[in-house]
C-alpha cells in the first residue's frame, strides 16, 4: 500500500495576532506547524503502512521553509518527503494548488491512497483535498472518521456528517481527507527525528511538473481573495409537502420563480 | 545555561520535553490520585524510542551513555517523578545484565527493555537490609542444574508490573556480602510472586511490591557473573545509576521553580504582583541557583562516567546527594511562594514535595552517599600520603 499524504505549513493560530488595520494575520514571528488536520493524515497513513507494509510519502507545496514541516513529518515515521516550491506558485488559490499538488503526486509516482486533513486552518477552504481528486479522476471521500476496512480494490470509510456517519465504499486508487475524530497522532521517535536530520528532500519547481506557468500561482488562479468576513446567517425557509412527484413539481416552480435555475 | 550538547542530545531532550508536556502533564494529578502505573505513557516512551537510550545498538539500543539517559530523565521528572521512576527503574533492572551479564544474557534480554516491551527491575532491598546489603536473608541454593530462590524483597519499583527482574541473593551466607550473587528471575516463573503494593507518600504513580520466592527455581544459566559478585555487581549498577536520581531531581526542581515563577508574576497582593517583592525575588533566585548549581553537577558526573572513567563512585554519590537536598528545599520553597494556594491539591507544587522526599531516600540514603563520599576521601588522600 503505498500512500501520499498532502501537508501544509501554516501560523501556529493561538499565537497569530491580526493587523487591526488592514485585517490580514501578522505572521511575522509566529511559530509555523504542520496544519493540525494534517496531523491525523500522516497518523492513518502510518497506521496503514503498519499494517499493510508499503510506504507513506509526504507532499507540500509552499515557500522554501516549508521543507521544515516534511522534515518533521519524517520525524514522526514519513519514509520520504517531497516539497513543490516555485516563485510561480505563489498566489495560488485551491483550483491552483489542487493542480499543482496533483502534478507532484503523479511524479512521485504510484500510489494506492491519498490522504489529506479535511482542510487547512489558515484557509479553512477544504477544497484542496477534492480538487486533486477531480484533477487525477480519483474518487474521493472528504471528511472521513474511521477506515473499515481496505481490501486490494477498494477501501470502505465512514463519513461524518453533522447527524451521524454514511458508509462509503470507494475504488482504490483513491483520495480521503481526514476529520480528527479518525485517531490519535503519535509523539515523533528519536530514530525519525535522526532521519528527518539528514534526509533529502527534493524541491521541484515549475520545470519539474509539467505544467504550465498559467496553471499555477496567482495566474492559475480561478478565484480571488477581496475580503474575508463572516458571513451573516440569512435566508427563508420553506417546508414543501405533498407526494415527492408533487414536491418536485413545486421544488421546480419555486427554483423557476427565484430564477436560479 | 548552554550545556553544549550534541545534535542528538538536543533532540533527546525536545523530545522527551514534548512527551512530557502533551502526554505526563495533563495526568499527573490523576496518576498520584488513583496510584496508578503509567503503562500509556511507558508505550508512547518506548515508541518514541526513549526506552532504549542507554544500551548499545547491537541489542537494539540508540547506544547512548548515561547522559543521554539522564536528559530523558530530567524532561520527564519536570513533569512527573512517579512517571520518571517507572521508566528510569527499567534501566536500574537491566544495568547488571549490560554491565555483568554474559553475551546470551544479553541478547535474551536487552532488546526487549531498550524496545521497551518488556521493563526490567532491580532487586536488593529486604525488611532487614537497606543501608546494610550484608543482612540480606533471600538465599539460592543451587540444586543441578539449577537455583532454588526462597525469601522476600521489599520496595522494588516497578514489582509486579516489570517482567525480567535482577535480584540479589545469598548463595553462601558465611560469607556475609562476598556471598551474595545476582539472579535474573522471569515474571510468571513458579514460586516467584508478588507482595503488597506499598501506599507511598509520593511518586504514587510508580508500583512498589514485595517480590516473593518460594521455592522459586530458576537455570543455574540466570546467573549475572559469578557466585560471590553479587555485592560488587550492586554496587557498580548503583554507581551507574545514581546519577540518574540527580536527574530525576533537577526535573523536578526545574517544574518546581516554573510553577513557582509563573504564579508569582500573576499573584497580585497590595497592589502588584508578588514577584515584584524582594522577599519573593530571593526565594526564586536561591531556587534558580540551586537547581542550576544541581544540573551542572549531574551533567559534569554523567558526562565522567560516560568517558569511561573508572573511579566514579565519589562524583556519583556527589551527583546524586546534592541534587536530592536541592529538590527538597527547592519544593519546600515552592510551595511557600505558592502559600495556601500550594498546600491544595489544585496545584502541582504539594505534589512535588511530597514526591521529593524519597529521593534523599532511595538508592542508598543521602548519609549513606556521604558514607560512599568520605570512604573515597579517605582513599584519595591516604594515596596521595604515600606518593609523597
Amino acid at each position: 500500500m503505498n500512500i501520499v499524504v498532502c501537508i501544509k505549513q501554516v501560523p501556529e493560530t493561538t499565537s497569530v495576532k491580526i493587523n487591526k488595520d488592514t485585517n490580514t494575520l501578522m505572521r511575522e514571528g509566529v511559530k509555523s506547524i504542520i496544519n493540525p488536520f494534517d496531523m491525523y493524515a500522516i497518523e492513518e497513513g502510518l497506521r496503514i503502512k503498519e499494517k499493510f507494509g508499503g510506504r507513506v510519502s509526504a507532499v507540500s507545496m509552499g515557500p522554501p521553509q516549508a521543507e521544515e514541516a516534511l522534515r518533521e513529518a519524517v520525524s514522526y515515521g514519513v519514509d520520504d518527503a517531497f516539497l513543490l516550491s516555485d516563485r510561480a506558485f505563489a498566489g495560488a488559490d485551491t483550483l491552483a494548488t489542487s493542480r499543482t499538488l496533483s502534478k507532484g503526486i503523479k511524479k512521485i509516482g504510484d500510489f494506492n491512497l491519498i490522504i489529506c486533513g479535511k482542510q487547512a486552518i489558515d484557509g479553512d477552504t477544504a477544497q484542496v483535498g477534492p480538487g486533486i481528486a477531480e484533477k487525477l479522476d480519483i474518487p474521493f471521500v472528504a471528511f472521513v472518521r474511521k477506515i473499515r476496512e481496505i481490501g486490494n480494490r477498494s477501501i470502505k470509510v465512514e463519513r461524518m456528517m453533522d447527524d451521524g456517519y454514511d458508509v462509503m465504499e470507494i475504488t482504490l486508487p483513491s483520495l480521503i481527507t481526514v476529520v480528527k475524530e479518525i485517531n490519535e497522532p503519535r509523539m515523533p521517535s528519536l530514530r525519525g527525528k535522526m532521519k528527518s536530520k539528514s534526509i533529502d528532500i527534493p524541491t521541484w519547481g515549475l520545470a519539474d511538473l509539467e505544467i504550465g506557468e498559467d496553471k499555477v500561482g496567482l495566474k492559475g488562479s480561478a478565484t480571488q481573495v477581496i475580503k474575508v468576513f463572516t458571513p451573516k446567517r440569512g435566508g427563508r425557509r420553506e417546508m414543501l409537502e405533498g407526494s415527492v412527484e408533487t414536491q418536485v413539481g413545486l421544488l421546480i416552480n419555486r427554483l423557476n420563480d427565484l430564477k436560479v435555475v | 545555561m548552554d550545556y553544549f550538547l550534541t545534535e542528538n542530545q538536543m533532540m533527546i531532550k525536545e523530545l522527551a520535553r514534548q512527551i512530557a508536556d502533551q502526554r505526563i502533564m495533563p495526568v499527573r494529578a490523576e496518576l498520584d490520585e488513583k496510584e496508578e502505573f503509567p503503562w500509556e505513557i511507558i508505550k508512547v516512551l518506548a515508541d518514541s524510542d526513549l526506552m532504549g537510550l542507554c544500551y548499545p545498538e547491537e541489542y537494539g539500543g540508540l547506544g547512548g551513555g548515561t547522559f543521554e539517559n539522564c536528559l530523558a530523565v530530567e524532561e520527564i521528572s519536570r513533569a512527573c517523578i512517579g512517571v520518571s521512576v517507572c521508566y528510569a527503574g527499567s534501566g536500574l533492572g537491566a544495568y547488571p545484565i549490560l554491565l555483568f551479564g554474559s553475551e546470551e544474557h544479553k541478547k535474551k534480554y536487552i532488546p526487549d527493555i531498550a524496545g521497551g516491551r518488556k521493563l526490567a527491575a532491580f532487586g536488593l532491598t529486604e525488611a532487614n537490609a537497606g543501608s546494610d546489603a550484608s543482612g540480606i536473608q533471600t538465599t539460592a541454593v543451587l540444586d543441578e542444574n539449577e537455583y532454588i530462590i526462597n525469601g522476600t524483597k521489599q520496595w522494588i519499583t516497578g514489582g509486579g508490573e516489570a517482567e525480567i527482574y535482577t535480584v540479589i541473593v545469598m548463595t553462601d551466607k558465611t560469607r556475609g556480602s562476598r556471598g551474595a550473587s545476582a539472579l535474573i528471575v522471569e515474571k510468571g516463573t513458579p514460586g516467584f510472586t508478588f507482595g503488597k503494593k506499598e501506599k507511598k507518600m509520593g511518586i504514587r504513580a510508580s508500583a512498589t511490591t514485595e517480590l516473593i520466592f518460594s521455592n522459586c527455581r530458576v537455570p543455574k544459566e540466570n546467573l549475572i557473573g559469578r557466585e560471590g559478585m553479587g555485592f560488587v555487581v550492586a554496587m557498580r549498577v548503583l554507581d551507574r545509576t545514581r546519577p540518574g536520581i540527580g536527574a530525576q531531581a533537577i526535573g523536578l526542581c526545574q517544574g518546581a521553580l516554573d510553577a513557582a515563577v509563573s504564579y508569582a508574576r500573576e499573584r497580585r497582593q497590595f497592589g502588584k504582583p508578588i514577584i515584584s517583592f524582594q522577599a519573593v525575588q530571593h526565594i526564586l533566585a536561591d531556587m534558580a541557583t540551586q537547581t542550576e548549581a544541581a544540573r551542572a553537577l549531574v551533567y559534569s558526573a554523567c558526562r565522567f562516567i560516560d568517558s569511561g572513567a573508572k573511579d566514579i563512585s565519589k562524583v556519583s554519590a556527589m551527583a546524586k546527594v546534592f541534587s536530592s537536598d536541592v529538590a527538597m528545599k527547592v519544593t519546600v520553597d515552592a510551595v511557600q511562594v505558592l502559600g495556601g494556594y500550594g498546600y491544595m491539591r489544585d496545584y502541582p507544587v504539594e505534589k512535588m514535595m511530597r514526591d521529593a522526599k524519597i529521593l534523599q531516600i532511595y538508592e542508598g540514603t543521602n548519609q549513606i552517599q556521604r558514607n560512599v563520599i568520605g570512604q573515597e576521601l579517605i582513599k584519595e588522600y591516604a594515596g596521595k600520603k604515600e606518593k609523597k
